[in-house]
């Protein structure tokens, strides 16, 4: 009978293979936990892609245990050390042919349900909301067709947690400032481009992921029908941050999402208030320290020492310890030489835009000393365009 | 003609034997794999639990691009030509390469492109930091200046690659012995036949597409860049056509060495050869076809969408016949297990396993949950580690003995064989699970929900790390051990290579045998 | 399978001893591309490091192929070896082929997918179009960049002013292309009666023919040289002016090239044969090796002439 030791690795595959189909029984236990398999998800294509996920496993587990049935049972009836005399068959057109057919009428038998999901997501007629999300290196925007409002999302996780100095929060990597918002039971058609690089939007629980390609515009569409709150990542390597770019959906039944609307619009209306104020010096660094550490710590970083060879740094810089006009210039028409550093100017308010040169200025040991006001920023786009 | 190795290191800068470039390309693949597997450490460390802690994002990324860059075209191809070159002239009684200079050109590019490659670590701005699959506008506008420097090892490595090709195809249709007809051949030979045509058809067009991407750096081109009439989209395309078949390239010798190793531990005659030969020629032409099946969601048509899907999933029939071919081959014999057998049971059981998470990303409504998340990273380990590195190991077991004409030791083969199996198993599984609740893939830090199955992947990790150590120890334990192995070296294996002395002679062949 | 062995001597492989050649081949490869890229990325070494890699490269070729050629007239090579050298350029050749492939590929792909889908004729809603390029449309040759129809003059990519279509030359007697292609054909056959001269023995014939065929040759580069300096100077078609420019230029550059190559080689053999008196019916392999790789590059023109130039 069987031995146990390095002799007698058919029993150990066993155990092994035992081990496999007792984590794989678990994992059809926790179907619906979604940290062992797929997210069943909120939205009738998401359902759907799980149940033809979850189809295609099973045949799979099913062929597994037939070839691995067959497979096993010979090598534990088949071996040497207990006699067995090796036969000499070695074609079979029968069996063959068998084996050609099978799994073809298998995967046709895949195919047929996997088709009239792919007919029915690649379907973005008639769509109530139109939503352009648009990739930056390393955050969202969002720009409400027809609703005159648009916003920038960022992960809004404190470095502090990301380098272990603060405890992580259940949220973590997986939050932002501004979420996205739909109403619920609305098509919702999502148009995805990108700024530089490729990205892509990736929401789990919606079975929507769609490339963001530069220059071009991919259509996905989305209903969900209950409110809350879905996360998700970006899921194609955009550059250092590509970890850090979350992506979160907050849906809202229809009267609030109206409601969260006409805010926003205010909320806009504010700060477009900002942008013909004449701030004092203190509240230009203080406003753009936050604005730095939003927008341009990603790469400059929070001490603004760069990273060297990549991302020039700020310390020292000699634009930004130089002319304010190339320091304007850089910052709000991006650079001529590398792409990565965009062009501020059409994703930063006045106010903004002011406040983080100044502060550039009179961080990191500059101390220029000098400032400059939304109003001269807007000076500056007028006559340089 | 009749005379032995030359001395010293004389003998390996300039040889023209095919011998000795095959143990050349072994080592250098070796090393390789040590070095990509140490990147893969370092990865596997930074994941180990969420948060930064051992490297920068941007030192992360150029670890995980040089880890797949390695592994793919330093590790695993180099070590099947090293393959081919050891063997398929023995295996069809011929006495060389039919290009012997040439070959050693083949080989001494590597090792020049990847000191290149690995230099570029040591540049400013750091080396490659784009994924293996380098997609533009990452890997160009937006690319460290080092990028010139992967283009130019790319293009040399490529060049190094179609001569080998270009070789091995003369080789085999040029040398065999008189009586060798192309249905006696051994699988390996006819497996490594279509690879080297994979290789031709496909290595120029990856040159060609690290060509545009040079021009679109420098020379002001606009290939990629919508703005002027191109398209990234593009670039994936083009890189796919060659990235595919690519992934065959790394696979269908593997076919070839399981093929070899089954029969002779199972004394018994490989069942089904021509369906062997004829599944892997319909591999090869389907896999020219497949290739969008990465671009599922780049917003390609509808159409294009359902074509590359039906396609893909038509390669699951081909490569059915070969799994169902091995299984019935073991079926009824009279098993015994030793290393090369262990890790060709391995092979069959979980390439499969990659086999079928292949076919569920091949589905392209669920690839949209799977794509660029670790249930891909799983799905291709699956079919890379304990595929193409377990039937290179496999092949070293089973020939070693040949080569060094010492036999290995094989409790310590067994050894190696189960903290691998465990080990890879305990990384790679784990990668199922993270993937499909939703871990992307290429990322230095990840949310807390995917913490625990990370841990366990790192800690498997360092295992089959540790297990390769026991590998090499154990290979140079053989080449200078004191235990003669027989010229037959296992009970009645069937091919010319066991008709030899073990170690086979410097020249083999010199006149060609007659088979009848 | 038994095995036997044949005893016929005088019919043994060639295996060439050890030899220096591979690896300094290498490292002349190695050195002329970081030179290259030296140079690329702005580095005043690079110029250097090409130079003496390219020299150390172009000399170990002319030893390989010196030692190639001494082993052949010492009869150390049998036919099996010949027709090894047979199959190593004849799938050399296909590997070329690919590679050209790309580049067609790519044509097809901008022509059919993307410049169409840029200007909202896809099977897509235009978005692409109305959103990110208004006014761009889809004409070929590409005129106008989407860069520059939503930027004007500001764009970075400008479109060329005139393209290389039979409509710009006004007569086909003043198309370049059409006279390339008469040059490149007639090369084709010069070449090919250079071959028949050779099999049957005619030497005279087969100099006279084979020279012909490296000036063609020449004469195609002139051409080729006249229409790049032709796009650069008057009609404002670059590299840079949009992806008309970049495929037109990508193509008949590495055609070019190639003709450059295969002329060179063409030359190397007509010295060889009329200096060393190379070459005779049975035993041409390098000349037949070179005018296949002639009659390539000239299927590749009919297909650029084709796709690049007619069907513009
Ligand atoms: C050796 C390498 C190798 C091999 C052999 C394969 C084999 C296959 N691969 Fe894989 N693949 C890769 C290497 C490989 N792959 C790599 C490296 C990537 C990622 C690249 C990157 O992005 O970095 C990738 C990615 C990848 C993707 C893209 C995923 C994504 O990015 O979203 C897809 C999608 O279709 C895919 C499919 C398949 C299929 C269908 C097979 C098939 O050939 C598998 C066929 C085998 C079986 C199915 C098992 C045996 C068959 C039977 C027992 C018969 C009966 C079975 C059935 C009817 C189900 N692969
Ligand atoms: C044949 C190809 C091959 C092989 C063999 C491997 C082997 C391994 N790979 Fe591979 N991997 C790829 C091809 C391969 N990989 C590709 C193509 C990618 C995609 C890249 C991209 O996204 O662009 C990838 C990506 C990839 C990722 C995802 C990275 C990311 O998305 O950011 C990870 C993560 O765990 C990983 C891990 C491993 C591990 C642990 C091994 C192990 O099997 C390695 C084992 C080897 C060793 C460990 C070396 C030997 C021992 C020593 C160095 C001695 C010291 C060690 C000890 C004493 C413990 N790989
Ligand atoms: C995605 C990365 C990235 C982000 C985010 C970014 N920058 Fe930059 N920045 C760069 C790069 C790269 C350069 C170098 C440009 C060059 O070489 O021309 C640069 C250069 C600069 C310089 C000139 C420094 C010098 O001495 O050359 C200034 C000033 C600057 N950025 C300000 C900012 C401000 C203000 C922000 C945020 C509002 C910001 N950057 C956000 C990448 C970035
Ligand atoms: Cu954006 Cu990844
Ligand atoms: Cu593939």
């Amino acid at each position: 009978m069987l031995h146990i030791g390095p002799n007698n690795p058919a029993k150990a595959f066993h155990a092994f293979y035992l081990g496999i189909a007792v984590s794989t029984l678990c994992f059809t236990q926790n179907a619906f936990s979604s940290s062992l398999n797929m997210t069943e998800g909120v939205t009738s294509v998401s359902k759907e892609i799980y149940s033809l996920h979850m189809n295609i496993f099973w045949w799979c587990v099913a062929i597994g245990v037939v070839v691995f049935g067959v497979m096993f049972y010979t090598m534990i009836a088949h071996r040497k050390e207990h006699g067995a005399k090796a036969s000499n068959f070695h074609e079979s057109t029968f069996l063959e042919v068998l084996w050609t057919l099978i799994p073809f009428v298998i995967l046709i038998a895949m195919a047929v349900p996997a088709t009239s999901s792919l007919v029915k997501i690649y379907d973005t007629e008639e769509a109530d909301i139109d939503i352009l999300i648009t990739g930056y290196q390393w955050k969202w925007k969002y720009e409400y067709l027809g609703e005159d409002l648009s916003f920038f999302s960022n992960l809004s996780t404190p470095n502090n947690e990301i380098y272990n100095r603060l405890e992580k929060n259940p949220n973590y990597l997986l939050e932002v400032d501004n979420p996205l918002v739909i109403p619920t039971g609305k098509k919702v058609r999502f148009l995805l481009t990108s700024n530089d690089v490729i990205h892509s939007w990736w929401i789990p629980d919606f079975a929507v992921k769609k490339d963001a390609i530069p220059g071009f515009i991919n259509e996905a569409w989305t209903i969900v029908d209950a409110p809350g709150i879905f996360r998700g990542q970006c899921a194609e390597l955009c550059g250092k941050n590509h970890g850090f770019m979350p992506i979160v959906v907050e849906v809202k039944p229809e009267n609030e999402f109206n409601q969260w609307l006409s805010e926003q619009k205010a909320v806009a209306a504010k700060l477009e208030e900002l942008n013909s104020t004449t701030f004092t010096f203190e509240d230009l660094v203080t406003r753009g320290e936050q604005v730095y550490l939003n927008n341009c710590a990603a790469c400059h970083q929070a001490n603004g020492k760069g990273v060297p060879g990549a991302f020039p740094s700020i310390a020292g810089s000699k634009i930004a310890t130089g002319a304010l006009s190339d320091h304007l210039n850089i910052v709000i028409f991006g650079s001529q030489k590398n792409p990565a550093m965009q062009a501020f100017g059409a994703q930063l308010s006045e106010a903004d835009l002011a406040a983080v040169i100044t502060y550039q200025r009179n961080a990191f040991g500059n101390n220029m000393g000098d400032s400059v006001q939304p109003k001269e920023i807007l000076a500056f786009k007028q006559n340089n365009k | 003609m009749s005379h032995g190795p030359a001395k010293g290191i004389g003998r390996w800068l300039f040889t023209t034997n095919h011998k000795d470039i095959g143990t050349l390309y072994l080592w250098f693949s070796f090393s390789m794999f040590f070095i990509g597997g140490f990147f893969a450490l370092v990865i596997r460390a930074e994941l180990f639990e969420p948060g930064l802690q051992i490297v920068e994002p941007e030192f992360f990324n150029q670890m995980t691009t040089l880890h797949g860059l390695i592994m793919v075209f330093g590790a695993v191809m180099p070590a099947f030509v090293g393959l081919a070159n050891w063997m398929i002239p023995i295996m069809i009684g011929a006495p060389d390469m039919a290009l012997p200079r040439m070959n050693n050109w083949s080989f001494w590019i590597l090792p020049f492109a990847f000191a290149i490659l690995l230099s570029t670590l040591f540049m400013e701005g750091g080396g490659p930091n784009f994924g293996w699959t380098f997609y533009a506008p990452l890997s160009t506008t937006y690319a460290p200046p080092s990028v010139t420097f992967f283009i130019f090892a790319i293009h040399i490595m490529g060049a190094s690659s179609i001569m080998g090709a270009i070789n091995i195809i003369a080789t085999i249709l040029n040398m065999r012995a008189p009586g060798m007809t192309l249905m006696k051949m051994p699988l390996f030979v006819w497996t490594w036949l279509i690879t080297a045509y994979l290789l031709i058809a496909v290595m120029p067009v990856l040159a060609a597409v690290v060509t545009m991407m040079l021009m679109d750096i420098h020379f002001g081109t606009s290939f990629f860049d919508a703005a002027g009439g191109g398209d990234p989209v593009l670039f994936q395309h083009v890189f796919w056509f060659f990235g595919h078949p690519e992934v065959y390239i790394m696979i269908l010798p593997a076919f070839g060495i399981i093929s070899a190793i089954i029969p002779t531990f199972a004394r018994k005659p490989l069942f089904g050869y021509a369906s062997m030969v004829y599944a892997t020629a319909s591999i090869a032409l389907l896999s020219f076809i497949v290739w969008a099946h990465h671009m599922f969601t780049v917003g390609i048509p509808l159409v294009g969408e359902l074509f590359f899907m039906y396609a893909t999933m038509l390669i699951a029939v081909p490569t059915g016949v070969k799994v169902f071919n091995w299984v019935t081959t073991m079926f009824r014999g009279s098993l015994t297990f030793e290393t090369p057998m262990l890790f060709a049971v391995a092979f069959v059981i979980l390439f499969t396993i990659g086999g079928f998470s292949g076919l569920m990303l091949a589905i392209a409504p669920a690839d949209f949950q799977y794509h660029d998340t670790y249930f891909v990273v799983a799905h291709f380990h699956y079919v890379l580690v304990p595929g193409a590195i377990f039937s290179i190991t496999a092949g070293v077991y089973y020939w070693l003995p040949k080569w060094t004409g010492h036999m290995y030791n094989e409790l310590m083969g067994k050894t190696h064989f189960w903290l691998a199996f465990i080990g890879l198993n305990l990384t790679f599984f784990p990668m199922h699970f993270v993937g499909l609740a939703g871990m992307p893939r290429r990322i230095p830090d990840y949310a807390l929900q995917f913490a625990d199955f990370n841990m366990i992947s790192s800690c498997g990790a360092f295992l089959f790390g540790a297990a390769q150590v026991v590998f090499l120890f154990n290979v140079v334990r053989t080449i200078f051990s004191k235990s003669k192995a027989s010229a037959e070296v296992w009970e009645k294996p069937t091919g010319l290579e066991w008709q030899l002395p073990s170690p086979a002679p410097y020249h083999t062949f010199t006149k060609p045998p007659v088979i009848q | 399978m038994a095995v036997t062995s044949v005893n016929s001597p005088s019919d043994i492989y060639y295996v060439p001893e050890q030899s220096k050649l591979p690896i300094f081949a290498s490292m002349g490869l190695a050195s002329s591309v970081i030179g290259l890229a030296l140079i690329l990325n702005g580095h005043s070494a690079g110029t250097m490091v090409l130079m003496c890699g390219f020299t150390v490269f172009a000399f170990v070729l002319w030893c390989w192929f010196q030692a190639v050629i001494t082993e052949n007239l010492a009869g150390l090579n049998n036919d099996q070896l010949k027709s090894s050298y047979v199959w190593g350029m004849g799938w050399f050749i296909f590997s070329e082929v690919m590679f050209f492939a790309a580049f067609f590929g790519t044509l097809f792909y901008v022509r059919n997918f993307a410049v169409p889908w840029l200007a909202g004729d896809g099977t897509h809603d235009n978005f692409t179009n109305s959103i990110l390029w208004p006014g761009f449309e889809h004409t070929w040759p590409l005129m106008q960049t989407p860069d520059s129809a939503v930027n004007g003059d500001a764009a970075a990519m400008q479109g060329p002013d005139q393209n290389m279509g039979l409509s710009s030359a006004g007569s086909i007697w003043g198309w370049l292309p059409f006279w390339n292609t008469v040059v490149l054909l007639t090369s084709s056959i010069t070449v090919h009666m250079a071959h028949t001269a050779l099999k049957f023995g005619h030497r005279k014939p087969f100099y006279l023919w084979l020279g012909a065929t490296v000036v063609l040759g020449v004469v195609f580069l002139i051409l080729q040289a006249e229409e790049y300096i032709e796009a650069y100077h008057h009609m404002g078609l670059t590299l840079s002016s949009g992806i008309y420019g970049a495929t037109f230029f990508m193509l008949t550059g590495f055609h070019g090239a190639h003709v450059f190559l295969g002329t060179f080689m063409l030359l190397v053999m007509f010295l060889r044969a009329t200096l060393k008196n190379h070459f005779d019916a049975n035993n041409c392999f390098g000349f037949e090796a070179a005018s296949w790789y002639w009659h390539f590059v000239d299927v590749v023109w009919l297909c650029l002439f084709i796709f690049v130039y007619v069907l513009a």
